[in-house]
């Protein structure tokens, strides 16, 4: 059987034109997809001997295993709950209630992917536009500090680069792609022009690009350390100004080098400037399938969008006090909940010495470094594959996943309410 | 089941002007016949239908980028969760939890969320789930859609109406929005359109075939409501003039107008800025077929959000603050600056005045509703103050002593003895939202009406009095009791189905793929997954 317009979840590109064909609850093809869809798509049923839940390490019940993670929160005095950004919007409004309940923190991968992007829009503001904004009018597109080629297969192709669009349809020949970077990646082979910017300099490249925009005077030395040359410069800010519609995408390569919020204040600030001379928009990279989701279902549950506490029975926002890193390299957080993340695997190792010391409950759809670690291990099933649900794409276009199998597991959704069905109950007590 | 016992009841629908009555409640509806059950004596109390929040920006892609935005207005207000009720923040742009108990406690249990683009219709609903308490709807973004503009260049009105149907299904929408028709679309490219015969950027078409097309659209489809306009060249000093020719331009056809007091301005520019509402007033007390809300001021700050990109680049501009615009493909636009409204600033001033002059110079109560414009022009818990500001000339005056002097000079307000009657309140809140809405079963007490209900205590400060309802009664039940949230429960979404003919689906289809970038197939709304408490009003031409 085939089925059509499937919702891809892997990756912020959330593609929803996938063609799977199925036979005996197995995927046989994937039509469409990128390669890293496609093995997202076609791995699903590597994990079906996994026992649904582990306990300590022992194969364990899904009852057991919800009764094991509800009494650990439910006894914790500072609960951390985690991760979040590749199940739907349904699990995560679960994870927030919980969190709610327990008085926990709770934290998405955003603070350690786009966390800086939202405090730059905090600061400064936003202007964006949805991707096929970029498809039917961009002439001009620049991707800084991001390699798409790599971590978006298809960005180019469906929604930035190739497309033919309602006002360009020569598609490719009508845009100008330019790629800054701190060296050369794969994506600089789609670009017309690639700019290497020397590492951490990147805010100073954004704000002399504010001052050439600007028509303030430059000083060819002041530039000298970028690694770019003031005429590079100036040929960029000058693409910038005449072009008719241009875009920036910014990546993790200025939200997780020096400056952090600042390069991301800088792009905005920037966008906006341009804005005075033509149309131009910025659209953030984002990384996982639904990690703009868990932003927005967290901002309009919550007010903000990650670093929230709750421990005063009303959302409270601090990052850098109330963000997972923080929470667990400080030795704070006495359990954690886990979802749909590998942490273990990617914070800081002060972080994932005291995940190993607390206890700690993962659910993931497959085996990883923090179900490894974790004291509770539940199996879940992949949303978008055997769950439907709610997405966001990374330009917060919200779309629905089709279900394409049956998976013998539950869904995060279903885990979530049941844990905070017992969280409750053992609190009543 | 429960009866509300010798209330001072307003229900202006059933002509019920503070006399004493007996209300009955079964099964979420009022009756006629005695019930059994709770009594609530409301002796010596104020009974109306419940509030209608008639235009509000509360859920969607834009406000939630508003929350994202604004982190130090949160910390304004909290809301801690309680036995019953979930917790949330923020003062002009609050979660959705707190979103719906601070209307209900405010006695109010409908609302309307103003702008929602189609693409983004999902998360539009999303959220609505998420506001607890009222029931709700959305007005669709429609006065720049691509094809909205390509079937009026065409001359194909019945493709136009079709398509019109069509998304309003699509979208689980409840009525036509339209937003700086064609000034949006010319947004797209940095500029905008200043006048009603010039025309948009993608299609030839001008604001004024716009409105006029939708209008027809809207009649003869029979939707319940009005199209609801934004008109062009809202913000700018001068703008009452393209408000009244936006009303002439449709002629006798049904219009509302929205938030007039943003497009109610005289003068040609800052210096000589004043009021210009008593044209507008003196148009519409003319004209039945229209009806406005007033977009009152508030001072204070306040978080404004439109899907005008235009403008809101151009308040960017004006005052500095931090500025957010979303683009929506094929669709619309949409911007935010947090702004602050200051009593002694002359603009602002005179601002605040504008909304209360229509309020008091529209004559017929039924045709001008209360709005804030929330969170344009301030937050809707303002609410009382300004039933106060309406209800009490004395008031009045003292407040304008602590404006800008310019407000005695730049507008009527200071000739302006009107006072509202309670009875008039409860037309401007609730039984002339509800008739402009279509919303048969909204805004009134009598038998067959849904059993909202908000019961004040009777005070001399209309202000006390509103700002905290004895009662409030959603659905039969008993929600809100001396301004506690004392039962969480889901609202209702209501939404459009009108007719249309299928054969305009593979119209769009052939197109879809080339403009859009997500499949045809995965564009509409999921019904069943997003409006999962659903009631279709119905259509019929009227």
């Amino acid at each position: 059987m085939q089925i059509d317009h499937v919702v891809c979840a892997f990756c912020g590109c959330v593609c929803d034109d996938l063609s799977v064909t199925v036979e005996e609850n197995r995927v046989l093809e994937v039509k469409n997809a990128c390669v890293l869809g496609r093995a997202w798509m076609m791995g699903h049923a590597e994990h079906r001997e996994e026992p649904v839940a582990r306990i300590d390490g022992r194969p364990a019940t899904l009852e057991e295993g919800v009764e094991a993670a509800a009494q650990i929160l439910a006894s914790a005095r500072y609960p951390l709950i985690y991760g979040l950004s590749s199940t739907t919007c349904e699990a995560q409004k679960q994870a927030v209630a919980l969190a709610e309940e327990l008085g926990a923190c709770i934290d998405c991968c955003t603070s350690v992917c786009h966390g800086p992007t939202g405090l730059a829009v905090q600061g400064v503001g936003e202007p964006t536009c949805t991707l096929g904004e970029v498809k039917n009018r961009a002439d001009l597109v620049v991707y800084w500090g991001s390699n798409p080629a790599e971590s978006h297969p298809r960005h180019f192709i469906r929604y930035a680069v190739t497309p033919k669009g309602l006002f360009r349809p020569g598609g490719r020949k009508e845009r100008t792609v330019v790629v800054v970077d701190v060296r050369p990646t794969p994506s600089v082979r789609a670009a017309d022009l690639f700019l290497q910017v020397r590492p951490g300099k990147d805010f100073e490249c954004l704000w002399t690009l504010r001052a050439l925009v600007a028509g303030q005077p430059v000083d060819e030395a002041a530039v000298a350390e970028t690694g770019l040359t003031l005429a590079q410069l100036q040929d960029l800010a000058e693409r910038m100004k005449s072009c008719q519609f241009g875009v920036l995408f910014a990546g993790l390569g200025l939200t997780q080098s020096r400056g952090k919020q600042m390069n991301l204040a800088a792009v905005f600030l920037l966008v906006r400037d341009l804005n005075a001379y033509t149309k131009f928009a910025a659209i953030p990279m984002r990384g996982h399938g639904n990690v703009t989701g868990i932003d927005n279902v967290m901002a309009w549950q919550t007010g903000y969008p990650f670093g929230v506490n709750f421990s005063r029975g009303y959302p409270r926002y601090n990052p850098g006090e109330y963000t997972a890193v923080d929470v667990l390299s400080r030795g704070e957080a006495d359990a954690a909940l886990v979802v749909a993340a590998d942490p273990a695997a990617n914070l800081p190792r002060p972080a994932i010495e005291h995940l190993r010391r607390i206890p700690t409950i993962a659910l993931d759809v497959q085996p990883s470094e923090t179900t490894r670690l974790a004291r509770v291990a539940i199996t879940t099933a992949p949303a978008g594959i055997a769950v439907e649900g709610t997405v966001y794409r990374m330009d917060n276009v919200p779309l629905r996943l089709r279900k394409v199998l049956d998976s013998p597991f539950p869904s995060d959704e279903q885990v979530l309410r049941e844990i905070l069905r017992r969280v409750k109950e053992i609190r009543k007590c | 089941m429960l009866t509300i016992r010798n209330g001072e009841v307003y229900d202006p629908r059933n002509g019920v002007n503070g006399e004493k009555r007996d209300l009955y409640i079964r099964d979420g509806k009022i009756v006629a016949e005695p019930v059994q059950g709770r009594t609530i004596d409301a002796s010596g109390m104020i009974v109306m239908p419940g509030g209608i929040e008639f235009h509000a920006h509360v859920a969607g892609s834009k406000v939630n980028l508003g929350r994202k935005m604004r982190p130090e207005d949160h910390r304004e207000l909290v809301f801690p969760r309680t036995e019953v009720t979930r917790s949330g923040v923020g003062h002009t742009v609050p979660s959705t939890f707190a979103t719906g108990y601070a209307l209900a406690r405010l006695g109010y249990t409908t609302l309307m969320e103003a702008a929602g683009p189609p693409l983004g219709a999902r998360h539009v609903h999303e959220e609505l789930n998420d506001i607890p308490i009222v029931d709700k709807a959305f007005f669709l973004l429609m006065g720049n859609n691509y094809f909205v503009l390509k079937f009026i260049a065409e001359h194909d009105f019945e493709r136009l109406k079709h398509f019109v149907a069509w998304l309003l299904q699509a979208s689980g929408a409840y009525a036509i929005k339209i937003v700086n028709p064609a000034g949006v679309d010319t947004w797209k490219w940095g500029r905008n359109v200043e006048s009603l015969d010039q025309p948009a950027a993608t299609f030839p078409v001008t604001p004024r075939e716009i409105v006029l097309h939708l209008a027809r659209v809207q009649q003869e489809l029979g939707l319940p409501h009005p199209i609801h306009v934004h008109c062009n060249n809202l913000g700018a000093p001068g703008n009452a003039q393209i408000t009244l020719e936006t009303m002439r331009a449709v002629g006798d056809l049904p219009i509302h107008i929205t938030h007039v007091q943003f497009n109610g301005y005289g003068g040609t520019d800052w210096t000589d800025f004043c009021s210009g509402a008593e044209e507008i007033a003196a148009y519409v007390n003319d004209h039945p077929n229209i009806t406005i809300d007033i977009g009152q001021v508030v001072f204070g700050p306040v978080t404004t959000m439109t899907a005008d990109g235009p403008w809101q680049y151009r308040l960017h501009k004006l005052c500095g603050h931090k500025w957010a615009n979303g683009d929506v493909e094929n669709e619309t636009s949409g911007g935010i600056v947090p702004y602050k409204f200051v009593r002694k600033n002359s603009v602002n001033a005179i601002q605040w005045a504008i909304g209360l002059e229509l309020a008091l110079m529209v004559n017929d109560p039924w045709r001008v509703f209360l709005t804030t414009d929330h969170p344009n022009g301030g937050p809707f818990h303002a609410y009382p103050d300004i039933i106060k500001l309406l209800m009490d000339r004395d008031y009045r005056a003292q407040v304008m002593e602590t404006v800008h002097k310019r407000v005695r000079t730049h507008s009527q307000l200071p000739n302006l003895d009107r006072e509202y009657t309670l009875y008039e309140i409860a037309i401007i809140t609730r039984a002339g939202p509800a008739r402009s809405l279509g919303l048969e079963h909204k805004g009134h007490l009598g038998p067959g009406a849904d059993a909202d209900i908000t019961i004040y205590p009777k005070l001399d400060d209309p202000g006390e009095m509103f700002r905290r309802p004895r009662y409030v009664i959603k659905d039969g039940e008993v929600v809100v009791e001396d301004g506690r949230i004392v039962q969480d429960r889901p609202g209702r979404t209501f939404y459009v189905a009108p007719d249309y003919d299928p054969q305009i689906v593979p119209v769009i289809r052939e197109e879809f793929a080339r403009i859009y970038t997500v499949s045809f197939e995965n564009y509409p709304v999921q019904l069943e997954h997003y409006l999962p408490r659903r009631e279709t009003i119905p259509c019929g031409s009227r």
